[in-house]
């Protein structure tokens, strides 16, 4: 029976860790963009 | 056609020569090629019994070593020396470069094997119980798959961050099959209890595939490198 | 289409938890494995969703090495990503089912080997993703992808005689199902589905938003002479 829900655990545990790598990997973009988005030099390009 | 031909006859010429005045890569592989089979044989001691069912096993492992190491100084004198550029601009079909360096790797490895295969016999007294005519057979077919690959994903490795563990991460996953065939060939050929055809008959047509689809794709890789 | 997204989003947990209800709850006891049996609603999905993911991949990079379409390289990317995972899934459940069924952690399943070879495949091919130098790696990618799929009807040949040769047990559970069983299995693959939808939708999302800001900091580059950004663009598509 335990097997049973190591079996539902490891599948969310996979799916959730997937989920993490995403989400850290926004954050990561959301702050280049702030960063590149408060330099002046920008304003060239737009 | 007839150019790819002489084309591909000319620079596997050309590559033969290389190799046989320079004896680099060869010599050093011959050495590598005993170190494994030595290496093996203290790993493994097992009963005649034992050996002939454990030996295809064994014995395409050595030769895959082998073969990577081989493959991984394909294209190195091409990279030395800039002839990839100079091929991508000359109208010369790119299938024909690529056929002369899995023709030359072929031969490389084909001269590997008949060395180590002796040794494999004497360190594991090794005798065929099956049809032993089948035995180079299973070795040529088993070689051209994992040669005409290998040539395809060391191409594609070349521009590529740690490109000598790029190569055979690539090609052992898509040579799985064949792998299975030629170990499972040879051992039925050794212990004589089953039949190899359909491993025979199975690595003929991965052979025809994967050859047409190199042949098919190897001018994007250039392109692409 | 903004809106669609959130809409997914709660249609797929409602989906998923109901799914888990009748996973467990409302499906019947099978007879002789008792409730690990259960894994089977966990297991058999994911290896859909992941094969279809697959199949979804080899399609995109055919689309790729024709018309060298950017978004089909993007959707390329992402469901080999997702098909990975989903994969991965399928690799962990299957030994577990079968360590308390037959006692053993692995066999040579087919459709369990299978698996193993396509994760394998796809994992090699997200590395060279990542390994590779922006300027070609689509272009790569689409061939490994191509061999790949190629690669698949022949292992299924080899294992399908390997087992002949040697017999192994079968993990999946052979023969005709319960329609109540097949039921739920049903459902729980079209909650996987829309999850796996999902997925793909928000790494896409991600990948846009990576490819957009790669361009603008190349263009930055190149009106920089002097190279006054300190920063250094990311490259490849997987960064």
């Amino acid at each position: 029976m335990t097997y049973l829900y190591a079996a539902y655990i490891a599948t969310w545990a996979i799916h959730i860790g997937y989920f993490t790598i995403l989400l850290r990997r926004y954050t990561r973009l959301r702050n280049e963009i702030a960063e590149l988005e408060g330099r002046t030099d920008l304003q060239k390009l737009k | 056609m007839s150019t790819v031909g002489a084309l591909t006859r000319a620079t596997l010429a050309k590559d033969l020569r290389l190799e046989w005045r320079s004896k680099d890569a060869i010599n050093s592989m011959l050495f590598f090629s005993l170190l494994v089979v030595v290496i093996f044989s203290f790993s493994f001691d097992p009963t005649a019994e034992e050996s002939r069912q454990i030996a295809g096993g064994l014995v395409w492992v050595a030769f895959l070593f082998a073969a990577v190491v081989a493959l991984n100084q394909t294209w190195a004198r091409e990279m030395r020396n800039q002839v990839l550029d100079a091929y991508r601009v000359s109208p010369a079909p790119p299938n024909a470069l690529f056929l002369a360096k899995v023709v030359g790797n072929f031969i490389f490895v084909t001269v590997l094997q008949a060395l180590m295969t002796p040794l494999f016999i004497v360190f594991y007294n090794l005798r065929a119980l099956g049809p032993a005519y089948q035995l180079p057979i299973v070795a040529a077919l088993g070689t051209w798959a994992l040669v005409v690959n290998g040539t395809f994903f060391a191409a594609m490795s070349l521009r590529t961050r740690s490109r000598e563990i790029m190569l055979p991460l690539l090609l052992f996953p898509i040579s799985i099959p064949a792998l299975l065939a030629m170990v499972e060939a040879t051992g039925a050929i050794l212990t004589g209890e089953f039949s190899a055809r359909f491993w025979i008959v199975l690595l003929a047509a991965y052979d025809v595939v994967f050859t047409i689809a190199s042949l098919f794709l190897f001018g994007f890789v250039l392109q692409a490198e | 289409m903004k809106r669609a997204f959130p809409i997914l989003a709660v249609l797929t947990g409602v989906l998923l938890s109901y799914a888990l209800y009748e996973a467990l709850v409302v499906a019947p006891t099978e007879q002789t494995m008792g409730n690990v049996q259960r894994i089977f609603y966990y297991h058999v999905p994911s290896a859909w969703t992941a094969f279809i993911l697959f199949f979804i991949n080899f399609f995109a990079s055919i689309v790729y090495l024709i018309w060298r379409a950017n978004k089909a390289d993007m959707v390329a990317l992402v469901t080999a990503e997702v098909g990975v995972v989903f994969c991965t899934v399928v690799l962990v459940t299957g030994p577990i089912w079968a360590r308390p069924v037959w006692g053993i952690w692995w066999t040579w399943d087919l459709r369990l080997t299978l698996t193993l070879v396509l994760w394998l495949i796809y994992v090699s091919y997200l590395v060279l993703r990542r390994f590779s130098s922006s300027g070609q790696t689509p272009l790569l990618a689409a061939v490994l992808a191509v061999f790949g799929a190629l690669d698949v009807p022949l292992v299924y040949f080899s294992i399908w005689f390997f087992r002949t040769q040697h017999p192994q047990p079968v993990i999946g559970g052979g023969g005709s199902i319960d329609p109540r069983m097949l039921h739920v299995l049903l459902i729980n693959w079209l909650a996987f589905s829309c999850f796996a939808a999902l997925v793909c939708w928000s790494r896409y999302r991600l990948e846009v938003m990576r490819r957009d800001l790669d361009e603008t900091l190349a263009l930055e580059a190149l009106l920089e002479p002097h190279g006054s950004s300190t920063r250094t663009s990311h490259t490849g598509s997987a960064g």
